[in-house]
């Protein structure tokens, strides 16, 4: 199934992993921070609310 | 028909944007694995570059986004500029790291594409060196945005270097034409047949374009809506103190 990518394998495989890891990191901070954020404003919400 | 600017109302943008971000997520997911491993797996070696070609995959689509985000980046300021619509600005702000992570996997994979086609992983090439240079506004414009503490002289400020950033934007794309020097190739997707990739390229590349673009838009709405979110949060805090 692997294609046969010879002398440039290093090349190939390792812009594959960096691209991959950085569009993973991405994704999975700004999940992170949108239910963190999302999360504190309902807290603060509810504080304001209770308080008046 | 509903005018774009109802959607400068931040419970109206996060209500649309909430109902799109499944099926953008789901869409753009779909594009990326269909268009990487089409390209990686079912394309056959470069004639010349050997299967090092499997690189424009990511390289290319990445590099469009770079120039692209900060393009949007700068639409979003405009608005900002002219009609003073808050979520504009906060999208410009959401926009920016999304644009910074694609010039990272840009240079780097070029770097690595570089290594074994050029003998060197970088080199003072106009295209590389303006990439470089948008990087550095990108840090620049994120910079700026945490350092101030007014969201709205933030905003002010953020669009001005935005749009002197743009400069870069545009010489990042054209540099190559400008100069005509240099280890970088021209654009690899052309309407000029025989400039353009050839088909069994193009059109995998084209599908891992998709991919990135959707990737892209989906992570723009997450991240406005957090701004958004974050946003308010500051003013019921502000509020609170005074209280």
């Amino acid at each position: 199934m692997m294609p046969d990518l010879g002398k440039y394998a290093q090349a190939v495989l390792s812009s594959y992993a960096v691209s991959i890891a950085l569009l993973v990191v991405l994704v999975a901070m700004s999940v992170w921070r949108a239910r963190k954020t999302r999360r504190e404003l309902t807290d603060i919400e509810q504080r304001v609310r209770r308080d008046g | 028909m509903a005018s774009i600017w109802e959607y400068a109302n931040p419970k109206k943008f996060i209500e649309t944007t909430d109902r799109l971000l499944p099926w953008l997520s789901v869409t753009a997911l779909l594009c990326l694995v269909v268009g990487l491993v089409w390209g990686f797996f079912f394309t056959p070696d470069d004639y010349k570059q050997g299967s090092t070609v499997k690189i424009i995959y990511l390289h290319v689509p990445a590099a469009l986004m770079a120039i692209n985000a900060w393009m949007m980046m700068l639409v979003a300021s405009l608005i900002w500029i002219v009609r003073r619509h808050h979520v504009s600005a906060l999208a410009a702000r959401a926009a920016a790291p999304v644009g910074a992570m694609m010039t990272v996997i840009a240079l780097a994979t070029g770097a690595i594409w570089g290594q074994p086609m050029w003998g060197t992983w970088w080199a003072w090439d106009p295209r590389l060196t303006s990439f470089l240079i948008l990087f550095l506004f990108y840090l620049g414009y994120m910079a700026l945005w945490s350092a101030i503490e007014n969201d709205d002289t933030a905003a002010d400020l953020t669009s001005v270097l935005c749009i002197v950033g743009s400069v870069f934007a545009v010489l990042s794309r054209y540099a190559v034409n400008f100069w005509n020097q240099g280890l970088h190739q021209g654009a690899s997707l052309s309407l000029d047949k025989e400039e353009n990739v050839a088909d069994v390229f193009y059109h995998p590349l084209l599908v891992s374009i998709a991919g990135f673009v959707l990737l892209f838009v989906a992570l723009v709405f997450l991240r406005t809506q957090t701004e958004i979110r974050a946003r308010r949060m500051r003013a019921l805090i502000a509020r609170e103190r005074l209280q």
